[in-house]
Parts: C-alpha cells; sequence; structure tokens
C-alpha cells in the first residue's frame, strides 16, 4: 500500500513557520522530516513519521506555490488564491528575503551576474548554506537590484515600499544593492575579520547624504558631480608642508596627555593623514572606488592597531583631527572636509575592531 | 420580457502575459449570455488593461435568467492569427433575482482556464431589474430562496413547513458525445462546466416552481448531487424541503422569545386546513413555531406536551424532510434511522426530456423508507437525504433519513417553560420516547422508563440522522464514532455484478451497525447523532463507512459494558486470553468515561450551562453503578446479543475486538464530531477553520483478505485523523465539527494505464479521496487564553471574547508594514449552518459551483498531489471571490459534494471534477453580552470592518 496523493488545503492557509524555515533553508523534505522528529514534535503530539512527512509535504508545495507572489510581495496582499491573514503575509515575506549573514558576506561587493550565479556551489560549499538557500538569496538581491535601478527617490524607502520588507531588512538590501553597484572589494584576506554589519552600517553611512536620485547616484556619496573636485582639493593637507605640520601640532596639543597611545599617534600623524586624504582623492576615480574598504584598512585601521591604539583613542585622536582642520587658517575647504571626515569618522569607528 | 441584465466590465489585473515578444497581452472581453454576445475593445500591451466598458445589457425571460449562468469571456487579440482564449469566469446571478438577497454583483473574479488554473482576475458589475409577471402558467420560480442549510436559516422565521420536493433532470455528458472524438479535452471540459451549470439552474427553477405551487417562498436543506453515469448519460438531481419562511426583523422579535406566559397559546386550526387544498405532490401540514433555537446554554427549556395524541398529520405522498436541526417542540418523537439502498444497472438514457427511469428508482426507494417510518409508529422522516454510488454501469441508490413523529400543532415558546432550577420539571426528553407501540414493536428492544421523567418508556439505544436537538439533556460530551468496513467481491460484469453486489449490502450494513454498536458502549455512551452510512463500490470491493457523533442522552439507560465470551471455555491459556481481553475493554471503558466526562459528578458541574438538575444526576450515577447486574440479564433475556457479548471462536469477532481496540484516542485538546454542534461542549470561540484533505492510497495484491483490507482501511482512516490533529495541534483546544468523510474506489481501468513494468500484473489501485469538511472551534478554556484575548476591538465587554486570540490581535499590529491595507475580503467558510459567535445577518443567495480542471504536465505542476492542491486552492479562491462579489463575507454549510480525480501519468495527464455549495451570509460579530439575548441588534459593524482586515 503506497500513498499516492496527499493533500490538505485550508480556506485560511495553515502554515508552520518552523517547516517554512527549513524550506527556505533549502532542506530536502526528507531532510526535514530528520529534523523535525529530533526536534520532538512527535512525542508531544503522538504522531507517526508518516503523519510528519506528510504535514512536511504538504507544506512544501505550499510554500512553493506561495513562491510566485513573493517575488512580488506586492501582489500577495491582493491575490486571491490564498487567504494569508496579513500578520502572516508579513512574516512569510520577511523571511524569504532575509538571507545568511556568512552567505552575504561572500557575494557581497560581486556583480549580481549570471557568471557570480554560477559559482553559486563554490560558495555553498563554503559557507555550509544549501545551493538551493543561495540562489533563492542571489535571486532575491538581484530582484531588489533590478527594481530600484529603474526608481528615482531614496533607496531604502524604495526598496521598503516595493519588497514590504522591515526597516532593518531594507537597510541592508540597500546596502547590499550599493555594494554590488559599485563593486566594492571586500574578499580580501585583510578585510575578512569584517563583518557584514560593518559593511551594511558604512554603507548605510555612505548613502544617507547622497542617492536623492536614480542609478547614477547609487553611488558613494562623496562622488556627486559638484563634489569630485573638491575632494580632490582635500589634498592640500597633505601636499603643503607647513598645512601637514600645523595640523600636526594643532592635534598634538589637543591629544597630549589624555591617551596612552599618544607617542605613536604623534610618530605615525603623516602616514595616517595621507592615507585618509588619499583615500579621498582616489574617490574621484571610479575605478578606485572599489578599494575604499580595503585602502583603510591597509592604510589606516592596520598601523592604528599595531600600535595598539584602544576604541577610544581611535575616537579621540579623530575627533580632533577632523576639528582641528577647521583652525588652520590657509584650509578653505571647511564644509566638504567635514563631510568627508564624518562618514570616514564612522566607518573606522565601526571597522575597528578585532 | 420580463427581465432586464446589465453587466460591466471595469478592469482587469495580474493577466498572464500571452505575447512572448513584448511579454504582454492584449486583452479584450467576451460577454455572453444566452445567445447574445457583446465584446470590449481590445486594451493594448497590458496586464492591468483599465476596459471600463459600457453596460451590456441583455433582455431575457426570467425563466433563462435562472438557468443560464453569465459567462465572461477573458481573449487575448491577435491579428494575424485566431484570438487566444485566457480564461472563463461563470456567473450564476440567481441571487440578484430574490429581491431579499444581493441587489449587485461586483467585484474581482478570478479567470479560470480549465488547464492552467486562475490566471488572474477581472472587475465586474453585474444587476438585474425585474419586471413584474403575474403570468400563472409562467415557467420561472424568480424569487423562491434556496438554502442548503439544514434549519431554518438563521435570521428567519418558519411560518409553514410544506414538505419535500424533489426533480432531477438528465443529459448526455459531453464527454462521452461523439464530437468528443474531434474536439480537444478543452474544450470538452468547457462544455461540460457550461452544460453543468445550465443543468443546475434548470433543476432549481423547477424545484421553485413545484414550491410555489405548495405555496412556499423557499427551499431549504437543498441537496444537489451530480451523478456521472458515464456513457448512459449525466443526472443532476434534488431534494430539499419546501418552506414558508418570514423574515424576522431585528427588534421586533425580542419580545417574543421572552418567556411571557401570558399571551395565549395561538392555535390555529384555520391556518392549517387553508393551505391544504392545494393540489402539490408533497404536502405535509406543519407548523412549526419559531425559527430560531434558543442556544444550548438558554436557562429556558421546553418541553412537549404531546404526549399521547395520536399522529394526525394528513400525508399526501412523502413526509420527508431534509432539515437535521429542528425549532423546539417540533420535533414529538424519534423512532430511529431507516434507510434503504437499491442496486441498480444504468442503460442509457433514451430521452433526456422524460426521466422516468431514474425518477421510478427513486420512487421505489422513498417508497421503501415511508413504509420502514410506518414500522416504527412513525409519520414523518427526517434529516432525510439521497445519494449514489456508481462503478462502471453498477449503480447503487441510497437514502436514509430517521423515523420520527412530528408536532402537528403550532405551539408558542411561551407556552411551557421550565425554568432550569425549577425541581420539578426535567428537561425535555421528550424525543426520545418510542413513538412505536410497546408490546407490538417492529425489532426486539430493551424498554425501560425514560430516565428523566420515569413516565414514559424509552429505548437502550437511539441512532438518528438528525443533529442533536438543543433542548435535549445530554451528560458528558460527544465524540466521533466510525464504523468502517471492506468486503472484497469477485469482479463481474452487469447482471452478475450487480446481484453480486446486492448480496453482500445487508451483511455490510449489518457488519456496520455492529461495530457502530460496539465504540459505542465502549465509550460509555448511548445515542448516535448525524449518522450517515457511504457504501462505494469498486471492481472487485465494497467499502462501508459509517459516521456519526456518540452522545451520553441523561433520558436513556446506561449502556452496558462488553462482555467476551469464548464457546469453548475448556483450555486454561484460552480463558486467560479471554480475560485479558476482558480486562482490556474493560479499562477502555473506565478510560472513556473519564475522557468524556461521562458520569463522575464533579466533571458535570464544569459543563457551562449544564442542563442536568441535581437529583437527575445522582440517578444518573446510581444507573452506571447498576451496569454490571443488567449487563448480565441484558445478555440472556434478548436477542441482540451481538451489541454486547462478543463471542471470541468468531473470527468476525477478532476482527472487531482489534477494531475496536485499535482506534487511537484522540490527543488532549481535541473533540471530534460530525454534527453541527458538539454535545457537551458550550464555549465556543470565534476562531474558525474550515479545510479540505484528500488522500489516495494504492493498495498492493497482496492484501486481498477481507480482514487485511479491514486493517488497512482503519489504519488509513486513522491515519488521516491523526494527521489532522498534528496539523492542528497549534489551535488547541480545539474541535473537529462536521468532520465529514467520502470514500471511493476508481474504476480500475485508470489503474492499468498506470504501471508498465510487467512485474505487476494487476496491481489494484486503491483510489480514496477523503473530503473533510471541518471547522475548528477554539474553546475557551483557562487563564491562560484569556489573557490571549484581544481587548482593543471590542471597547466596551471583551470580558469573555477570545476569538482566535493570536491571529486577530498580531493582525491589527501588523497592519502598519503592509500598505493600504488588504483589499481582499476575507471570506469565512464552514460547513456549519453558522459561525460561533456571531450573527448572520444576511442570506444573499446559494452558491453552487462546479469546475473541472485537467492537466497534460502533471509531473511539471507537482506530481498528483500538486495538481489537486492547486486546484482545491483555486476552488476556494472561486468561491470567496462569488461571495465577496454578492457583498458576503461568508459561506455557512458549504460542502463539496464532488471530487473526482483521474489520472494517466503515462501521458503525465490528470483531469478532476469538483462541485462545492454553501450560503452566502453576511455576518456580524456579536460582543459576550448581546450573545446571551442572540436576537438583539449589536450594531457593532465596525468590528466585522476590522476583522475583513485580517
Amino acid at each position: 500500500m503506497s500513498v499516492e496523493l496527499d493533500v490538505f488545503v485550508g480556506n485560511t492557509t495553515i502554515m508552520d513557520e518552523e517547516v517554512y524555515q527549513f524550506w527556505l533553508d533549502g532542506y530536502t523534505v526528507n531532510d526535514a522530516v530528520k529534523v523535525r522528529m529530533e526536534g520532538g514534535v512527535l512525542e508531544e503530539c503522538e504522531a507517526s513519521a508518516e503523519v510528519l512527512r506528510s504535514d512536511t509535504m504538504d507544506q512544501y508545495r505550499t510554500f512553493q506555490m506561495c513562491e510566485r507572489l513573493l517575488h512580488s510581495p506586492a501582489k500577495l496582499a491582493n491575490q486571491l488564491l490564498f487567504q494569508i491573514p496579513p500578520h502572516r503575509q508579513a512574516m512569510l515575506i520577511e523571511r524569504y528575503y532575509t538571507f545568511d549573514g556568512v552567505f552575504v558576506r561572500e557575494v557581497l561587493g560581486k556583480k549580481l551576474s549570471k557568471g557570480t550565479k554560477k559559482d553559486l556551489d563554490d560558495v555553498s560549499a563554503k559557507t555550509g548554506v544549501t545551493l538551493k538557500s543561495c540562489r533563492r538569496q542571489f535571486d532575491n538581491f538581484k530582484r531588489v537590484f533590478k527594481v530600484v535601478e529603474e526608481l528615482k527617490g531614496p533607496l531604502v524607502e524604495n526598496i521598503r515600499q516595493h519588497f514590504l520588507l522591515s526597516d532593518k531588512l531594507a537597510r541592508d538590501y540597500a546596502a547590499i544593492v550599493f555594494f554590488a553597484n559599485n563593486r566594492f572589494e571586500t574578499g580580501k584576506k585583510k578585510l575578512h575579520y569584517l563583518t557584514f554589519q560593518d559593511f551594511a552600517f558604512c554603507a548605510g553611512q555612505l548613502i544617507i547624504v547622497h542617492c536623492n536620485h536614480s542609478r547614477v547616484l547609487m553611488r558613494p556619496a562623496l562622488i556627486g558631480k559638484e563634489f569630485l573636485q573638491d575632494l580632490k582639493e582635500l589634498k592640500i593637507l597633505i601636499t603643503d608642508k607647513d598645512l601637514l605640520d600645523q595640523h600636526k601640532s594643532l592635534v598634538c596639543t589637543a591629544l597630549r596627555g589624555k591617551t596612552k597611545a599618544f607617542n605613536e599617534m604623534e610618530a605615525n600623524f603623516k602616514n595616517l593623514s595621507r592615507g585618509l586624504v588619499n583615500i579621498a582623492a582616489k574617490l574621484t576615480n571610479t575605478k578606485d572606488v572599489r578599494d575604499f574598504f580595503i585602502d583603510l584598512v591597509e592604510k589606516f585601521i592596520e598601523p592604528c592597531r599595531s600600535d595598539k591604539w584602544t576604541a577610544g583613542d581611535m575616537r579621540l585622536y579623530l575627533t580632533h583631527y577632523t576639528n582641528s582642520a577647521h583652525i588652520l587658517d590657509t584650509f578653505k575647504h571647511q564644509v566638504v572636509w567635514d563631510r568627508y571626515m564624518g562618514v570616514i569618522k564612522s566607518c573606522i569607528l565601526k571597522m575597528y575592531h578585532d | 420580457m420580463p427581465g432586464k441584465l446589465k453587466a460591466k466590465i471595469v478592469a482587469g489585473r495580474h493577466l498572464p502575459v500571452m505575447d512572448r515578444a513584448s511579454d504582454l497581452t492584449d486583452a479584450f472581453v467576451e460577454v455572453k449570455f444566452g445567445n447574445t454576445t457583446f465584446k470590449t475593445d481590445v486594451y493594448p500591451k497590458s496586464l492591468n488593461p483599465q476596459w471600463n466598458s459600457e453596460w451590456f445589457k441583455f433582455e431575457v425571460d426570467d425563466e433563462d435568467l435562472q438557468d443560464e449562468p453569465l459567462q465572461i469571456t477573458v481573449l487575448d487579440h491577435d491579428t494575424y492569427s485566431a484570438n487566444d482564449a485566457i480564461g472563463k469566469v461563470y456567473i450564476d446571478i440567481d441571487p440578484l433575482l430574490s429581491s431579499e438577497a444581493a441587489t449587485v454583483i461586483s467585484g474581482w473574479f478570478p479567470i479560470y482556464d480549465t488547464i492552467h488554473g486562475i490566471r488572474g482576475e477581472i472587475n465586474v458589475l453585474v444587476k438585474v431589474d425585474l419586471f413584474n409577471d403575474l403570468n400563472r402558467f409562467r415557467q420561472s420560480s424568480c424569487g423562491v430562496k434556496f438554502f442548503c442549510t439544514t434549519s431554518i436559516p438563521r435570521c428567519y422565521r418558519a411560518a409553514l413547513v410544506h414538505g419535500f420536493v424533489e426533480e432531477l433532470v438528465v443529459n448526455e455528458d459531453p464527454e462521452y458525445q461523439w464530437i468528443d472524438r474531434i474536439r480537444t479535452p478543452r474544450a470538452s471540459n468547457e462544455a461540460r462546466q457550461r452544460l453543468i451549470s445550465l443543468m443546475s439552474g434548470e433543476l432549481q427553477r423547477k424545484i421553485g416552481l413545484k414550491v410555489l405551487e405548495m405555496g412556499g417562498n423557499a427551499v431549504v436543506g437543498y441537496l444537489q448531487c451530480f451523478d456521472l453515469e458515464g456513457e448512459s448519460g449525466l443526472v443532476v438531481r434534488a431534494i430539499g424541503t419546501a418552506c414558508t419562511l418570514d423574515k424576522l426583523i431585528p427588534g421586533s422579535e425580542i419580545k417574543e422569545t421572552l418567556p411571557s406566559s401570558s399571551s395565549p397559546p395561538p392555535f390555529s386550526p384555520s391556518k392549517l386546513c387553508s393551505r391544504q387544498s392545494s393540489s402539490s405532490d408533497t404536502d405535509l401540514s406543519l407548523t412549526p413555531k419559531m425559527g430560531k433555537t434558543p442556544p444550548p446554554s438558554s436557562p429556558f427549556l421546553t418541553l412537549c406536551l404531546l404526549l399521547s395524541s395520536p399522529p394526525t398529520l394528513d400525508l399526501t405522498e412523502f413526509p420527508f424532510f431534509t432539515l437535521t436541526c429542528f425549532p423546539p417542540g417540533f420535533l414529538v418523537h424519534i423512532g430511529g434511522v431507516v434507510s434503504a439502498r437499491s442496486v441498480k444497472l444504468l442503460d442509457r438514457i433514451h430521452n433526456p426530456d422524460e426521466p422516468e427511469t431514474r425518477d421510478a428508482w427513486w420512487e421505489e426507494i422513498r417508497q421503501e423508507i415511508k413504509s420502514h417510518a410506518k414500522a416504527l409508529g412513525c409519520h414523518a422522516v427526517v434529516g432525510y437525504s439521497e445519494s449514489t454510488t456508481i462503478c462502471e454501469e453498477v449503480c447503487i441508490l441510497s437514502a436514509s433519513g430517521t423515523a420520527a413523529m412530528l408536532n402537528p400543532r403550532f405551539m408558542r415558546e411561551g407556552l411551557c417553560v421550565y425554568s432550569r432550577f425549577d425541581d420539578a420539571s426535567p428537561p425535555s426528553c421528550g424525543f426520545c420516547h418510542i413513538p412505536y407501540d410497546e408490546f407490538n414493536m417492529p425489532f426486539p428492544a430493551q424498554l425501560t422508563y425514560c430516565y428523566h421523567c420515569r413516565r414514559q418508556k424509552v429505548p437502550d439505544v437511539l441512532f438518528t440522522t438528525i443533529d442533536l436537538p438543543a433542548e435535549a439533556a445530554v451528560t458528558g460530551k460527544g465524540c466521533l464514532i466510525q464504523a468502517r468496513l471492506c468486503r472484497t467481491k469477485k469482479k463481474a460484469q452487469g447482471e452478475v455484478n450487480a446481484t453480486a453486489i446486492s448480496n453482500l449490502l445487508p451483511f455490510m450494513e449489518y457488519e456496520l451497525h455492529t461495530q457502530l454498536m460496539n465504540k459505542l458502549k465502549l465509550r460509555c455512551m448511548n445515542a448516535l447523532f448525524g449518522l450517515r452510512i457511504q457504501i462505494s463500490v469498486g471492481e472487485n470491493m465494497l467499502l462501508g463507512l459509517a459516521s456519526a457523533t456518540g452522545v451520553y442522552l441523561s433520558a436513556l439507560p446506561a449502556p452496558g459494558g462488553i462482555q467476551i465470551a469464548g464457546k469453548t471455555p475448556s483450555d486454561l491459556s484460552y480463558d486467560q486470553h479471554i480475560s485479558t481481553m476482558q480486562k482490556r475493554i474493560n479499562d477502555t471503558i473506565a478510560m472513556n468515561k473519564e475522557l468524556y466526562n461521562i458520569h463522575p459528578p464533579e466533571c458535570i458541574e464544569e459543563v457551562v450551562g449544564s442542563p442536568i438538575p441535581d437529583r437527575q444526576r445522582s440517578r444518573l450515577f446510581r444507573s452506571t453503578s447498576e451496569s454490571s447486574d443488567e449487563l448480565s440479564e441484558l445478555d440472556l433475556s434478548h436477542g441482540k446479543k451481538d451489541a454486547f457479548v462478543l463471542e471470541i471462536d468468531d473470527t468476525d469477532a477478532v476482527e472487531d475486538i482489534q477494531s475496536l481496540l485499535t482506534d487511537a484516542p484522540m490527543p488532549a485538546g481535541f473533540y471530534s464530531c460530525n454534527t453541527e454542534v458538539m454535545p457537551g461542549i458550550y464555549n465556543w470561540t470565534s476562531g474558525l477553520q474550515m479545510f479540505t484533505s484528500v488522500r489516495v492510497y494504492r493498495l498492493n495484491n497482496a492484501n486481498l483478505t477481507n480482514q487485511g483490507l479491514n486493517k488497512i482501511f482503519t489504519d488509513l482512516c486513522e491515519n488521516l485523523l491523526k494527521s489532522l490533529y498534528f496539523k492542528l495541534r497549534s489551535m488547541i483546544p480545539c474541535c473537529l465539527c462536521h468532520l465529514n468523510f467520502t470514500v471511493a474506489v476508481p474504476e480500475e481501468e485508470l489503474i492499468q494505464v498506470r504501471r508498465h513494468t510487467p512485474k505487476n500484473t494487476s496491481p489494484i489501485l486503491f483510489i480514496f479521496p477523503i473530503n473533510i469538511l471541518v471547522s475548528i472551534r477554539e474553546l475557551e478554556f483557562g487563564e491562560n487564553e484569556e489573557q490571549l484575548q484581544f481587548s482593543m476591538e471590542l471597547s466596551s465587554s471583551s470580558e469573555r471574547c477570545s476569538p482566535l486570540p493570536e491571529v486577530r490581535s498580531r493582525s491589527l499590529r501588523s497592519t502598519r508594514s503592509l500598505p493600504c491595507g488588504a483589499p481582499v475580503t476575507v471570506v469565512k467558510m464552514t460547513p456549519l449552518s453558522f459561525l460561533p459567535r456571531t450573527r448572520i445577518v444576511k442570506y444573499l443567495g446559494i452558491i453552487n459551483m462546479f469546475f473541472i480542471r485537467e492537466t497534460t504536465s502533471l509531473r511539471e505542476e507537482g506530481g498528483v498531489s500538486g495538481f489537486l492542491h492547486s486546484f482545491i486552492a483555486e476552488v476556494f479562491a472561486m468561491v470567496r471571490a462569488h461571495v465577496a462579489a454578492l457583498g458576503g463575507n461568508a459561506v455557512v454549510s458549504y460542502s463539496m459534494k464532488e471530487c473526482v480525480f483521474m489520472e494517466n501519468p503515462n501521458k503525465n495527464q490528470a483531469q478532476c471534477l469538483i462541485n462545492v455549495s454553501g450560503d452566502a451570509v453576511i455576518f456580524v460579530r456579536e460582543s459576550d453580552q448581546e450573545a446571551i439575548p442572540p436576537l438583539i441588534t449589536c450594531g457593532q459593524t465596525s468590528t466585522t470592518g476590522a476583522d475583513g482586515t485580517t
């Protein structure tokens, strides 16, 4: 005797969140049944493995049928096929678009192309996330990218409205889209210590200021056209010897006695300042933009770390470094400087950890 | 031209891409009624076209209005080739023909295609202008209301119940016509859908005419069925109960329901005679008093005074009632279940206009039922239903009902009201008293004096097909009882086959009955309600499935235990074996008593509003303790030994015992029944979930003994139930009401195509679809539940209103994250005739839909399960859309009557037919305070609005 057909349909679509997660994680029905059995649902309901299997199959089918709708979440609310209470709809969407930190870390900054998709099996092997789940997540990135690419208006808000995501998730997607668009390098060994959340935060900082319009501006804030020249002007801080010395003495005066790492700060000031200002100058070149993070780490974070600065030291240093520039009478680019340093400072503070 | 039908096509959305090149569609719409067709303009290059058409007007006879559906076809315009059909919508405009139902149909309908399923939606507006037609010889019956509900609909009062109406129409099945050889299956299926829609319209009209002739204005308990007889044609038949219903005006009837003993009983014999003279063919002068049954917790109980009046009803033809639930006092006595079956050989219907053979067949069966009822000393049959099962050219017709005595008088509720606290007045037990002559009993039965009033005789057990009367005194809780049986049969053709089947039938009935009786005893109960026995024929087996809700009626004697006896009690080990069996049975009985709260007095107190007075309870207690003595006495004195003593020598008995003991107990927190209300549970919440489950099993050749089959069949049913409990575990505590199983054994020719491996010579496929329509109702239990309640919505009095706590409370919180609220109206569906904790304010008309779905890419659609899963979901969606378009927010008395599934995996094809029906209604949520006097308008429409967003 074998079951040929086994179907269970409710007027209000019945879904089990746990099974939904298994489905999203790309478990096969058999694996999901196994895990559920170990999870002890059976004892609690006196059910048999057969019952569990039938239930899992039913749920998987439901999710498969819903998947088409989840691709354009707005449809879920006004489709007629499934009667799903709104809170459930929100849950379905949110979970469908939720991604694994380890996975996104692998594809962050890569082009969302067919080529990348082909390599997903490597990513899957490396991260332990099932290939099915990798594909889903990758397709989600791609889908969101495609939609917002064509839209005007603030990036995060667009994503939130089109995909009905929570604010947090919409921000993360904005970061992913932003990284993909600018192809930031995130895969170098030196950057491995950074988590997706670090990058997402930086992306948020970089986006905040700008991105008020369309695809051209889905670029770092600091690359606004009028801004390009101004950023170059900052170079004066390191090229003008007097200015550099003046800046150094101002910062050192302010820091003296406030930190243990003062000596290292003083010794390294010129190198560090050169590093930061050069990054600014480099931003003007689209191709160099992708090295932003690696530059930041190599030119600034690593030297400081080897000198054993604490996070407090870092904050103190950057605050004074930024503010002191205002006192420099020959330095005319205060506004640009503030804007640039505001972003850089918060990025560095976020990235400065082990 | 007594009617003008107007339709307007507003817009479409989510249309499929029909033009691969542009990824868009050039859609237009054809609107067809009868032979007239209109077209909209082509709306180019859009998946969300806005046609906003003019009003298309059809001037038609009201006869056509009743028969024909409005057909809307959405097409893709193609300049160079034929236009491609996207899909269709059939709209039954019958609800617009009654002044009290819907006035306009407006909303989004899924566009349905028999191959692709739902393909987008279309927004349509439909109106009807009716002109009065006073022609006496008219063929139409506009305005007669139809209800699937098998009780007097909630917002009506029955002024008169006229009696039984039936009709059938036959036609050739388009699938078996010659043209089917040259047309595509899609065209054939569309023709079938259309034909059945037409036939059911015609049937309804004809029944309506009969009702008008009888002087009624409504059909209650309308039951329509299709018999797909294959080669010999297609039969659509329907039965119902003609009534004259008065609409209750909220507010005015409050006075009536209050017990005003001052008003004299308005017994009006004139009324009785007046309606008689009309020459209707089924005519019964019955006048129930009130359309509204008091809730079970009502402090007032009605006692029938009609203890000794002889049946005086004027019964012309068939005194049958399809109702299962009656106004209090309507039912005087119940005799027992009556049923009749007949095996027929199908032949081609030669003249569809004169379906005489089919009529004659049913006539025969009804006569038999009538004579059975007479034998039980009853003049009427209630809870009456008819069904067929077809296997190739053999057809079994079945009819069953409950013989009963009805109250011919017009009774007022105020006449005999007793307070629950009045010691001298027991709750109503009259319906349990035997209607037949004690000294001339139609069958051997053990009679005792009623445990309630001690004045009249009652039988030891009572089987009925109706719902438990609201006023009945019940001890403990009820539960679902099923008897399952499989019998093998030789494969045969024609007459030989029919003879073989008819020889087997009585044995099956007997065994099912025995099983039911044993299971009833095992649960320590003494009555069955809602009994439904289904017998299905397959090529080489017969299947019987009986379901009912067992209950302990306080008026009936306590059931004895079950005793096992061995015939050769010489062997010591054998004796031991028997005694262990006996012990197991006794243990089970004791456990069940606990489980169903039968008998311990402290448990009775827990039941809210239990109508059992103290005295009664103690008596009851005593009687159960006596049960063992009674038992031995019964063994010897009566012929119905089988119910009590199982002789273990008998292989059948071994089987019986096994099946008795293998019934797994329900998990804690679950209750189940197949009736509308669960006896013994009164604290419903408004949480409700309806679902359908279908399973198909394939049997291997090896298991072809009766015993093996029985075991398998029982396991299947048990597994299915287990599966349900598992799925619904998050809703505990919950009750599965109206659990309705359907079994079928499809023809074997299907099977042979499916296996091509030579190893399996003839694998018997045992397709076994079970449609379960269950609504779950949550119970309020402990404090925890109460805390989950949602109090924002019902501003004033939310103390005990905890309707599906999690869903509703969360829904409000989450609305913020969704834009523009949910635009889709939530439509609840339930097989019950009401929605707990709500009040139905309007009936919008009957929903009766028939769909066919086929596929030629079965594997791609996820196999048979995927195919059927999406089809059922689509059917639900279409039902909801139609109800929403009528302005309703629920379907009550919903049932899936037919679900025929066929597949051919070799060709990667499958096909399925589904027929669903129900009553579209508008309900409003009742706040708890208002629930006590159930007829006060709550005016809390805002609550429904809020609910509508879920």
